[in-house]
């Protein structure tokens, strides 16, 4: 193995050992679908969901 | 525009600076007073119409007047300095070059004539819609078109930070978690491109059918999505100013977060939850269930509100923490007392950490509240309450960042230091007088949006409170005291940036006079102490307040509906 490899694995082998919230907190893109995931589903969609049940007057 | 990478080391931090980024970064912040100082004068002529002694401007002049108000800080002055403060964060805190300095200067094109088209078909005075431009209110397609250039501008610019940070991590340029800083600039970015994604998702078909080519959009449809872009762009700011508070207190002090576990949690907090505060805008309509008002609202929004509090508490603490360690350590307040109170920056930042929690904040649940929101929904406590968190929380850190970026990036010293040295007092003290004095006129019923509270042509006559004429006219005159601190930033800012004394390569600054640890500013780590009782003592008056004014809402509420 080249120390180029190793020095990768000790690193993958660090990142699998930290605490599960700061790999979350590390993670940008994982933050920025939760980010626009949870307002999505519980603001839009659910609301859309709402406005489009209101019967429409004759 | 150069796109090589060159560098050069920050003789006062010792940072490395992208001179790449740093030239974004002194474009967008130059872009961002500039349109502060537009729609300030705006905003000036819309509080001088409100003061019914004076009652400036004509009806239709009113509504020009308050949509380009609304659309220019609101929109255009807060997010050209987020711009500049997300390629900081990134770039220079990082130490990394810049990822894609050409996407980078595309999207400031466009958001500096996505801002410029709509600033012009407003003033044409065919779209005084007001920010909101609630259907089916029409403007000119180009009121439409401008906002969305500037959204895709702005859309672009966020791409450009997280290539950044992938940038830096790829090549090592940093160790570890990224800083603090940047964790908070990395929340507005995220939530950022969720306001930009909702805003496209309504105004597109908004400016279709402006034009004609789509027949008929739903009123509570658009109001639903576009507030998903409108309160959302203000917590892209309530984000961006507490980084801010973090950066002043670490560059000041060199005081690190009490607990970087605790701040990041807060962070994910807003991340998670802060934007469905939205729904406050809709709690009186009939059409949305009382189940999605309350979740999003009461419950979601009390989460992102809890990660307020947190950084109303850390920020201090970790002021408190550091002024500590230097000795300052008599009595509780010693180490407040000892400020730098005559240092703009912290002058500004202090005031804005403090406005934002008792005036902004606190407000800010009570209209969460669905119960106590239908006391003020749609009155004059609705700006009051933004007035406490954009401008006397977000606009005055971010002018209070700018006393740091005018020496430390444009590299001039600031001039006319003494009317710098008062101005964070004259337009914090000015911003929170008018908040307060909005809120209080809304709670005795004036509506927002509304040209003459006297209702002088009105068929029915109609009479508020003499206390809400008075309300009105103090909110004219501290109106009139915040306008002097933005003129007086606006002097100190532009006479600095062209004219004030260019500094040598290695040449530190007079202003400001950094401690040897103000690096921790591009650290991630803790302060490893939580001793900590000023900053506790602050914390359990904001929650004496915030419990009173709670009740004395809910007081009110039951003498509007007395039924026992």
């Amino acid at each position: 193995m080249t120390e180029e490899h190793k020095s990768e694995d000790e690193g993958l082998q660090d990142d699998e050992q930290l605490p599960f919230m700061q790999r979350l907190l590390d993670n940008p893109f994982l933050l920025l679908f939760l980010g626009i995931a949870v307002p999505t589903v519980f603001y839009i969609i659910w609301g859309i969901m709402e406005i489009t049940q209101i019967p429409i007057a004759d | 525009m150069s796109t090589k990478t060159e560098f050069r080391t920050c003789p006062t931090t010792g940072l490395k600076v992208d001179l790449n980024a740093e030239k974004l970064i002194k474009a967008n912040a130059v872009a961002a007073v500039i349109f502060l100082a537009i729609g300030g004068l705006f905003g000036l002529l819309v509080a001088l119409t409100r003061w019914p002694e004076v009652h400036l401007l004509p009806a239709d002049w009113f509504y020009l007047a308050l949509t380009a108000h609304g659309f220019d800080v609101l929109l255009v002055w807060i997010i050209f300095f987020e711009m500049a403060v997300l390629y900081f964060a990134s770039a220079v805190l990082l130490n990394s070059r810049i990822a894609g300095p050409r996407w980078a200067w595309t999207g400031f094109g466009l958001m500096l004539a996505g801002a410029l088209i709509t600033n012009i078909v407003v003033l044409q005075g065919g779209s005084s819609v007001m920010f909101t431009s609630y259907v089916p209110l029409k403007a000119e397609p180009g009121f439409y078109l401008g906002i969305i250039l500037f959204a895709v501008g702005a859309l672009i610019g966020c791409c450009v930070f997280f290539g950044t940070l992938v940038v830096a991590r790829r090549e090592r340029t940093y160790k570890g978690s990224i800083p603090l800083v940047t964790f908070g600039a990395l929340t507005a970015a995220i939530i950022a491109v969720f306001t930009i994604a909702s805003g496209a998702i309504i105004l597109i078909p908004t400016l279709l059918w402006s034009i004609g080519l789509v027949s008929h959009i739903d009123p509570l449809l658009y109001k639903t999505i576009w507030w998903a872009m409108g309160h959302s762009s203000q917590q892209i700011n309530v984000s961006a100013h507490v980084a801010i508070w973090y950066a002043i207190a670490a560059i000041t002090f060199g005081a690190r977060p009490l607990s970087e576990k605790v701040s990041r949690t807060a962070f994910l907090m807003y991340i998670l939850f802060l934007q469905l505060a939205s729904a406050h805008h809709l709690l009186a309509e009939p059409g949305l269930s009382s189940e999605w008002k309350i979740f999003n609202t009461s419950y979601a929004m009390y989460l992102a509100v809890l990660g307020s509090m947190v950084h109303g508490m850390t920020v201090p603490g970790s002021i408190e923490a550091a002024q500590r360690a230097r000795g300052l350590t008599k009595g509780m307040f010693e180490w407040l007392r000892k400020a730098p109170w005559g240092n703009p920056a912290f002058a500004g930042m202090f005031m804005s950490l403090v406005f934002f929690g008792f005036i902004g904040g606190i407000s800010g649940v009570v209209m969460g509240t669905e119960q106590i929101n239908l006391i003020m929904h749609n009155t004059l406590y609705v700006p009051g309450h933004f007035h406490g968190t954009v401008v006397a929380g977000t606009t005055l850190a971010f002018m209070a960042i700018t006393y740091y970026l005018v020496p430390l990036v444009f590299r001039r010293e600031i001039m006319f230091m003494k009317l710098a040295r008062l101005q964070p007092y004259l337009f914090g003290i000015g911003a929170a007088g008018i908040s307060v004095f909005m809120m209080g006129a809304g709670t005795l019923g004036v509506s927002r949006r509304h040209w003459d509270m006297q209702f002088a042509d009105a068929i029915l006559p109609f009479d508020y409170p003499s206390a809400a004429f008075l309300m009105m006219g103090l909110n004219g005159m501290f109106a009139v005291l915040a306008a002097v601190g933005g003129i007086a930033f606006i002097v100190v800012v532009v006479g600095s940036v062209f004219f004030g004394r260019k500094l040598g390569v290695d040449e530190k600054p007079s202003y400001p006079e950094v401690p040897p640890q103000a690096a921790v500013v591009a650290e991630h780590g803790s302060a490893h102490s939580l001793k900590i009782p000023g900053t506790t003592m602050l914390v359990a008056i904001f929650f004496i307040a915030f419990v009173l004014y709670y009740f004395v809402n809910w007081k009110y509420l039951s003498e509007v509906w007395p039924l026992s």
